[in-house]
């Protein structure tokens, strides 16, 4: 029982780092028809830009904020203006390969350039362990939880509540009529692409502590945002921390109770089930299909 | 010099460099042309599935390993090479065919999607099922074939079986596209819905773009194993699927010559670039880039696109001197 409390804790603290992840993944696919293969890179390389800076010899505080401002610069505003807009009018697809052709660039140029090892990297969360009526729980996994959840919240309240948030949600629910209201559509996908940005590096930070920086750190997280995007459904927030929070935990159980060598395939089978009998997804509202 | 000319020299130039450059290659020079053969039969398949009919599919490297794992497991129990390449066309058309049921159902990026999922599993399975596949230790010990009295155990002879393989796919892929099955597969990309109402059975077309594509992967895969003489996972991850959607697109989907080029910017740039060292994946993905923000149709895209306007150019000269010469009338 202990056990199973530890693991659906931690399920739940990877859960919501895939839920910061994924909802970056549907908010870029609403606002720009961009599916991005290199979202699990873009997880990965925000810690590379604190190590680099730590190394520098500037305190952590100091250093997660230079990777935040470089994340949202380099992922956000460069990621756009360079790879997505002159690509976007071309379609969906190849833009998509453009964007699997990234994750090869960056995942290469950190193995090149900082290094093929793993590296540790440190936590701004609360370590140890709390003794909880005689249960042992992991205070990093609660604390990462609960981080994670208040940024969603946040997020949540910035695009439900404020003016601009509103305005984004104009433009990812149909760009003509959103401009035909004069909302600034142009900006409010740039707004999507930094709130991406911001996202990935969040998660970064939450996630390297406990897995560490290496440069193929990638490649699994990437993998787990498209599941838990498209098992909650692809064009809603709530969606995607459904989708996330529910992987994380299967993720989890199935490594401790199924077998580790397919704890892989649990999941897959998750998103093929969804796929094929709810489309749209748990949470998600049908997309009208154009003839 | 007329187009026809120049394209007819071109092709020549290239058929005779495939055939007579290789004999001044070393072992690992052939190898790579080899590779280069049969990833463009996968590429070609793949051509089929994305670029003719339109469906996209995330998991072409994995029919290439079932292809490479068919042939070597059988060959290691003794069956020669025919029987087990002709198995590994047949299993990689039939589950070509059931992985085509949910194409049926989503479309574009879901689609996408449950492919990859499918290309995930199946290494796994690779993997995992050590009593069949041997797991990470790979399956090794089987021979290259012979035919007809003629062996192909030098990397040279094998590399003429891979072209000829080769040539065998490009015709039957010709004639594929060619055929009334080839216009409904196109019809299918451009308008399901009006195919369907011009009575082409989208059902039936789609399942057999998929059949078809997946066991031109399993084709390609049965000639993987004899080259490399070596199976295990590793090489058919989900990369691989990936590589060759971008070898498809790079070259240009749709195109019948698309694969050819993209496969051999596939396999040979990234060894062209092995003087940079750690740095030829960063060059190649670069690369590709920036080709792709240039031609976003692929290569073959952009060279049709520089025909049609100077087509539209040289009519529109014509017709201006035409109106002039009406002017003075």
């Amino acid at each position: 029982m202990m056990n199973f409390i530890n693991l659906i804790l931690s399920g739940l603290a990877t859960g919501a780092i895939y839920a910061l992840v994924a909802i970056g993944f549907t908010l870029l696919w609403q606002t720009s028809q961009t599916i991005n293969f290199a979202q699990g890179e873009f997880v990965m390389v925000p810690a590379f830009f604190v190590l680099a800076t730590l190394n520098l010899g500037m305190p952590l505080p100091i250093a997660l904020l230079v990777g935040l401002a470089l994340s949202m610069l380099v992922l956000g505003v460069l990621f756009k203006n360079l790879l997505v807009d002159p690509m976007l009018r071309h379609g969906v697809l190849p833009l998509a390969i453009c964007t699997m052709a990234l994750s090869i660039f960056l995942k290469e140029t950190v193995k090149e350039v900082y290094s093929a090892e793993a590296s540790p990297f440190p936590s701004f969360l609360p370590e140890g362990n709390l003794i909880f009526f005689g249960a042992n729980i992991s205070i990093q996994s609660v604390s990462i939880f609960v981080f994670a959840i208040c940024a969603v919240l946040a997020l949540q309240a910035f695009l439900a509540r404020t003016s601009t948030g509103r305005q984004m949600q104009a433009t990812a629910q149909n760009p003509y009529v959103a401009k035909l209201l004069g909302v600034p559509v142009e900006r409010m996908i740039m707004y999507t692409f930094l709130i991406n940005a911001a996202l990935v590096a969040l998660a970064s930070f939450l996630i390297s502590p406990v897995y560490l920086a290496k440069f193929s750190a990638g490649e699994t997280l990437g993998l787990a945002a498209f599941i838990a995007a498209i098992v909650g459904g692809f064009n809603q927030i709530r969606g995607a921390i459904v989708g996330g929070l529910l992987l994380g935990i299967v993720d989890n159980l199935a490594a401790a109770y199924i077998s580790t060598q397919y704890r892989g395939a649990v999941p897959l089978f998750l998103l093929i089930a969804v796929i094929l009998f709810r489309p749209q997804g748990l949470m998600g509202r049908a997309e009208e299909r154009t003839v | 010099m007329s187009r026809s000319v120049i394209l007819k020299t071109f092709g020549v130039l290239i058929v005779g460099a495939l055939i007579f450059l290789p004999l001044t290659l070393n072992r690992y020079g052939i190898y790579i042309m080899s590779l280069w053969a049969i990833m463009t039969i996968a590429a070609m398949g793949l051509n089929l599935t994305l670029g003719y009919a339109g469906q996209v599919s995330l998991a072409q490297g994995a029919f290439v390993g079932l292809g490479a794992y068919t042939v070597a497991i059988m060959m290691s129990a003794g069956f020669g090479f025919w029987l087990p390449l002709l198995i590994a066309i047949v299993i990689t058309f039939a589950v070509g065919w059931l992985l085509g049921y949910p194409a049926l159902r989503v479309q574009h990026h879901y689609l996408a999607f449950v492919t990859l999922a499918f290309s995930t599993l199946v290494f796994l399975v690779f993997r995992n099922e050590e009593w069949l596949t041997k797991g990470i230790y790979g399956i090794m010990g089987f021979k290259r074939p012979s035919a007809f009295g003629v062996s192909f155990q030098k990397p040279i002879e094998f590399y003429y079986f891979t072209l000829g393989a080769l040539v065998l796919a490009s015709a039957f892929m010709a004639w594929l596209v060619r055929s009334p099955w080839g216009r409904a597969f196109v019809a299918l990309r451009e308008n399901p819905v009006r195919a369907l109402s011009l009575g082409v059975d989208t059902r039936r077309y789609t399942l057999m773009a998929f059949a078809i594509g997946s066991a031109m992967g399993g084709f390609s895969g049965a000639l993987y194993a004899p080259l490399v003489e070596f199976v295990d996972p590793t090489p058919f991850t989900l990369a691989l699927s990936l590589n060759l959607l971008m070898m498809v697109i790079v070259g240009g989907s749709g195109f019948f010559f698309g694969p050819f080029l993209g496969a051999a910017i596939g396999v040979l740039l990234p060894e062209w670039l092995r003087f940079a060292h750690g740095w030829y994946l960063i060059i190649y993905a670069l690369f590709v880039m920036i080709l792709l923000i240039k031609t976003p149709t692929g290569i073959l895209g952009i060279i049709e696109n520089m025909i049609a306007a100077r087509k539209t150019r040289a009519a529109s000269a014509a017709r201006a001197a035409a109106s002039a010469g009406l002017d003075k009338v």
